[in-house]
Order: structure tokens, then sequence, then C-alpha cells
């Protein structure tokens, strides 16, 4: 395979080269690669929990109740047997034979968008309702960007009687006007955010403000693998869903092998984390696919924002800038944590799409094989249509892609896009 | 009215001083005062005298009964921002606390999220806030303490040590990081120890009290108690919080006690003043300023601080 030199050189690693591959990065004992971070929350130096001391304690509640609910086989009972009755777990992993052929590789996709709201983000709200249930608050809130999250956290608590509110950033009520609608009608108040750049990022802020005002009734449903601890740790948890059963799946198509290469798009990161997490000890090539407008891993630095350290688009200031992608789900200028702790290890590899050519990939996907995919999982295809015409992915090569979520929030988005065009 | 323990530091000032940064829980008590329930000690071996260094946060302002006034203004939030500071002064403040703008202020509400979006649009960088701190050191009257706030990815931005002693070579008497927490503090308690400038840290009311004497024997300067759960901003009522916390704080630390988030009226920073040293008052100020205050008319708002609370 020759897929493993990124412009940035950082290569991956095979598994025997592979530094420290079954400890980890961090000094603290026994933390395997995508394991426990510990109770401070580090992947090797990134990651930690950088709030003000008001949510200290709630951090540290949450913690403990998600160390208690997460060995104890009748939460783990409830939890699988709500994804598999409620949700449509598991989800099936399809072979694309007309794309592949058209781009002379072995394309299987890991099909989220088949789930209960159409994206991965099904998987962590109904884990993390399901806790707030258990640790008795009765008041859930959450950020979107897309509004996926937002939906999800929205159905989550439909199913489990919680009130909800949901911080959006003012441009993506606009852009999701429709999610905003499906929020309210699961019950859901959106609180349309119009500070900072009144996307994401601000919208993440304004739900760690009311947290920090609400504490001791509310529940901060974090829809990605960000934030501070336990946060990356838990959703990454709730999503390895999605790469265990693609692993045993894959196997199966296979022929008992792993894919060559797995590839997530990369926003937060949580359908990435929760994929390569099902990987990470197997000799796949794991790649993340920013949005090149918000690529913190390629493009960023280091920093602490938003609870962890990671890495963001920032200026010499330390001032986060505004990513900037056609997909709402992928404007978010930082990213989780492992993530920036696989890229440091060589792990994984992160590199970006542009918006023409994810619209080139949901329009081929569309074309060949009759599945509108989210914006954010076009721009894992993207890569991978592009890595194949250019023989990067070699000739023949199995990849697995997560189909994280369905097109039919973006299809307005995409018919004004290309009108005329 | 609980005085004695500020007169106590009148009296003795070198309690203060024995609060440097870096000081752990290693003393049992303050001795001289058996069963003090407070860990920091008096001046031992290891102390550091910081008479006349910016660590001394308030060492000329203890006086019996006197009850300290920081106010706070974003750095760059108007051209000449640095007057308010000025009439800070002018109207009686003991100190005042300039936050450096930053684009995601967590811990803000709108009126301090507003004066930061102002600064960063008109173009004030972070280097820009430590030179007029600087100028200021200049014109007014030593050792006038000056306090930084600022979230912590601008210090993590600028580099730990390359901060610390940026903020020491201006004069900045101590710098408050709102979102870093004590367990993630280590590596700027010791660059700032290094640096000389104080560690002012937040204890909030949801803080438990072993934790909080933790913070209290890391801090130095001050201490800062959060009056309120909820982002800095202006109250009609003065949270229950705000005295618990100061009350728990004063039984903990000798290092001066002030209470900030939600303090907007004299009244209530009277009320609040029956258990701190003293209070910050930040969105009041900046509130104002945003829509238009002049610095003579911030002088006259917080004057009328000054006058409640030398006459409560």
């Amino acid at each position: 395979m020759n897929i493993d030199q990124g412009e940035d050189g950082n290569g991956v690693l095979s598994r025997s080269e592979r530094p420290d591959a079954g400890l980890g990065h961090a000094s603290s004992a026994g933390i395997t690669l995508m394991g426990d971070p510990g109770s401070r929350g580090y992947f090797g130096e990134f990651g930690g929990q950088f709030v003000p001391e008001a949510l200290v304690p709630a951090c540290q509640q949450l913690e403990t109740a998600f160390r208690s609910a997460w060995p104890d086989s009748s939460f783990r009972k409830s939890l699988d047997g709500i994804l598999h009755a409620y949700a449509g777990r598991p989800t099936p992993v399809t072979e694309c034979r007309r794309l592949s052929e058209n781009l002379g590789i072995r394309l299987l996709l890991k099909r989220e968008d088949l789930t209960h709201t159409g994206s991965h983000k099904i998987n962590n709200v109904l884990g993390q309702a399901l806790l707030a249930k258990r640790m008795g608050k009765p008041r859930l809130i959450a950020e979107t960007g897309a509004g996926q999250h937002g939906v999800a956290a929205a159905t989550a608590a439909a199913l489990f009687g919680l009130e909800c509110e949901v911080y959006m950033g003012e441009m993506d009520v606009h852009r999701q006007e429709l999610n905003v609608f499906r929020m309210k009608l699961l019950g859901a108040k959106v609180r349309s955010v119009s500070n900072g750049s009144r996307t994401l990022k601000d919208a993440v802020n304004e739900a760690l403000r009311d947290w920090v005002a609400n504490v001791e009734s509310t529940y901060y449903c974090i829809g990605s693998v960000v934030g501070p601890h336990p946060y990356p740790w838990i959703v990454r948890e709730l999503q390895a869903v999605v790469g265990n059963e693609a692993r045993s799946q894959c196997r199966e198509i296979l022929g008992g092998a792993d894919p060559d290469v797995v590839v997530a798009c990369v926003g937060g990161g949580s359908n990435a984390a929760g994929t390569f997490a099902g990987f990470v000890d197997s000799s796949s090539e794991l790649i993340g696919v920013e949005a090149s407008g918000g690529a913190a891993i390629s493009r960023g630095v280091p920093g602490v924002v938003h609870g962890m350290k990671s890495m963001f688009l920032q200026d010499d200031d330390g001032q986060v800038q505004e990513a900037q992608s056609i997909s709402a789900g992928l404007d978010y200028p930082g990213t989780g944590p492992e993530h920036a702790h696989l890229s440091s290890l060589g792990r994984a590899r992160y590199t970006a799409a542009n918006d023409v050519q994810v619209l080139d990939a949901f329009s081929l996907l569309s074309r060949t094989e009759g599945i509108i995919p989210a914006l954010e999982p076009a721009h894992a295809l993207a890569f991978v249509i592009e890595a194949a015409r250019a023989g990067e992915i070699p000739g023949g090569a199995s990849v697995l892609i997560t189909l994280s979520g369905r097109g039919d929030k973006d299809v307005a988005q995409v018919m004004d896009l290309t009108a005329g065009g | 009215m609980k005085l004695t323990s500020y007169r106590q530091k009148t009296s003795e000032p070198e309690i203060l001083d024995s609060t440097v940064p870096g000081r752990q829980s290693q003393e049992p008590g303050a001795a001289g005062e058996p069963g003090a329930a407070g860990e920091t000690g008096p001046a031992d071996a290891d102390n550091v005298r910081m008479e006349g260094t910016p660590g001394d946060a308030f060492r000329m302002h203890l006086l019996p009964d006197h009850k300290l006034l920081v106010p706070y203004v974003t750095g760059g939030m108007t051209p000449h921002w640095a007057e308010f500071v000025e009439a800070a002064f002018e109207a009686g403040a003991d100190g005042v606390e300039v936050g450096a703008p930053f684009s995601d202020p967590m811990m803000d509400g709108p009126s301090i999220q507003e004066a930061s979006r102002r600064a960063l649009g008109l173009g004030t960088s972070v280097q820009e806030v430590i030179s007029a701190i600087a100028r200021l050191r200049t014109t007014l009257l030593p050792p006038a303490p000056l306090f930084l706030m600022s979230y912590y990815n601008v210090v993590f931005r600028l580099g730990l040590r390359r901060a610390a002693s940026t903020f020491a070579e201006a004069g900045i008497t101590g710098a408050i990081l709102p979102d870093l927490p004590l367990h993630e503090a280590e590596e700027w308690t010791s660059e700032a120890r290094a640096a000389g400038i104080a560690n002012i840290m937040l204890v909030a009311p949801t803080t438990p009290d072993d934790r909080a004497r933790s913070i209290c024997n890391t801090a130095s300067g001050f201490v800062y108690g959060v009056g309120r759960m909820g982002v800095t901003g202006e109250r009609t009522d003065l949270a229950k919080s705000s005295r618990q916390v100061a009350a728990r704080l004063k039984a903990m630390t000798k290092l001066p006690v002030l209470v900030g988030v939600g303090i907007s009226t004299p009244d209530q920073a009277i009320e609040v003043c029956q258990d701190a040293d003293g209070v910050i008052v930040g969105s009041g100020v900046v509130r104002r300023i945003l829509e238009g205050a002049s610095p003579a008319d911030i002088a006259r708002f917080l004057g009328g601080f000054r006058k409640s609370l030398d006459s409560g």
C-alpha cells in the first residue's frame, strides 16, 4: 500500500513499527490505544478537562456515573435493546458494486444512514440519555451544527421523557430549517445562538453557559468526541458499536480479512472515532477526512478550547477561527483530542476534501448506487474517489467508508448550489 | 461583620506574604492561631517576601475595615479603554481586572461577550492589551494592582513561560484564568511563581471544601469566589451562594477573598462584603461602556460602590 504518504509526511506505521500500540502514549499505566483515558482524560498529550471550577464537580459526577454504568450488564442490556429495537441496529455493510467497478477498488459502506433519525448520532444520544436517566437528571441540553445531533438528542429526550433544549448557531438554523422543525416536532426547544460566528462552536459555548447555570438539573449531551473529559471517551465508547459491527461484517464479506483502508469524515470526529475504535488493533489504514475549510488537524495547531486540549484553527493570539464548509456538520474549528493523538502517533492519517470534490462525490454515489449521502460522509467518499483515481489507493484494495448519515437534509442545499451549474 | 481576620492581616502583613505562589498545604494551620481553619501559615523558611512586587496584591490597602473594589474592563473594547482603568482608580478602586479579549468567552454573559467581540473587531491583539497595561503601570501611582483575565488558550498559545514573563515585565500583578481548573493548573502555577506574578484562582459555589482548600493553598494574590452558578452578568438579586462562598473561603485562607459574578449594585456589594474582603464588578461597568458611558460616568458609577463599601 502506498497511500500512507500524506502531504504532511505523516505516514502510517505498520503494526510492528507503531509506537506503544498496546500502551498508548500516556505515561499513566495501562492505557491502551483507544482505551480508557484514565481519570484525567488524556490521550497522550491531548484531552484533559479544562473547565471552570463550577463545572468540575459535574464532570467528575458524570465520569463516576459512566464508570459505574458502562460495565453494568443491565445498563448495557437496556442500551443494546434500544439500539436494536428502536434505532435499527445492527446497520448493514453494503458493497458498492457499480462504484467499485468505476473506481477499480472494492468499496464497502457502513450504513449509519439507515438508523432511526438517519445518522450515527443516534448511537451516542441513546446512550447518554439513558445515562442522564440513571443519574436522575430531568433536563437534556445539546448543541448542534447540521442539526443531526439536535434531532437525535430531541428524539432520545422524547423517548425517555426528558425536557430538551438544543443550541444551534443562527447560521445553521437558516441552513437547516427542516431539522429545526423536526426538533420542535419532537418536543424540543431550539435556541438560536446569535453571538460569535453563529455556528457550531458558538452553540457549544452557549450550551456550556447553560450547563454552568443549571448543572443540578441538567445533563449536557455533547454530540461528538469533543469537550472536557469524560465526554470524548464516553462518546467514542458509545460510537464504537459502528466500528465493532463493521469489523465483523467486513470479515464476512472479505473472507475473514479486514479492509485495507478504513475511511470516515471528521468534524468533531465521533463517527470516525467509533469506526476507528473497531479497527485500531487491525492492520487497516485509518484515514479521517476533514472539510478543507475546517481542517483542524491538517491545518490547525494545538490549543485549549471547549474544555479540551486538541487541535484548533486559530490565529497567533489563540483566537479561534471560523470554519468554512459546505457541510454544517463539519463546520467546527477543532477536532476531538483522541484524533489529535492518533494523528501524532501516526496510527491514523488525516486529510481534507474541498466543497467541489464533495458535491461530485455526493452526486456520484447517488447515481451509481442509489444512495444519497449526507454531505459530511461525502467528504470521506470524495477522498476515496480522488485517491483511487490517482492510484494512491491501489487497484483492488478493499475500502470501508462509514456512511455516517443520509442526505435528505442536504438535498435542498445541493439543489441550490448546483442550480444553473 | 467579620472584619477581625482582616485586621489581623493589617497588623501582621507578613501573613499575606506567606501565601505566595506555590505554597502547598504542608502547613497544618496558621501558627500563632491555634485551631485556625485556614491551612496557610505564617512566613517560614521557604517563604519569599514579595513586598513591592506584583504578587503582593493589595498590601497598601490593608487598612482596618477597608473593603476591596476591583472593577473589570475588557482590554481594547473601545480605542481609549485605558481611560476607564484610570477612572476606576480615581473612583477609589483598589485594583482593576483587565480582560484579554477572546473569541470564545464561555464563562461570560452577553455584556462581556459583546465587549470581547468589539475588541476583536477593532483588531485588538493580546500584546496590545499587555502593552497598554505596561503604560498604565507607568502612569498610575504604584503599586496599583492590575490583573489580567484571560481564557487559557491565549496563555497556552503564547507559551506558558513566555506568557508569565511577558505579564511580569508589563507589571501585571496577577493573572486570572477562569477555564483553568486546579487539576490542570500545575504548570501555570509554577511558571507564574517563577515569573513573580500572582496566580488568582477561582472557587465556585459547587467546589467541595477539600478542593477549595487546595485551591486556596495554590492561589496567590487573592482568591476569586464565584458568586453564583452561571456566567458573568448583572443580576437584580444577590445569590445566596455569594455570601456562602465568601464565608467558606474566609475560613480557609488568609488571602483576600473577593467575590465576582453577579455583583451589580452597591447594596449587593455591601451585602456580600459582610463575608468577603471585596468585590469584582464587571458586567455593570462593561455594559455602561458599551452604551457609551464616559470615563467620568464610570468613575461616578464606581464611586457609588466606593462610598457604599466605605460607609457600609
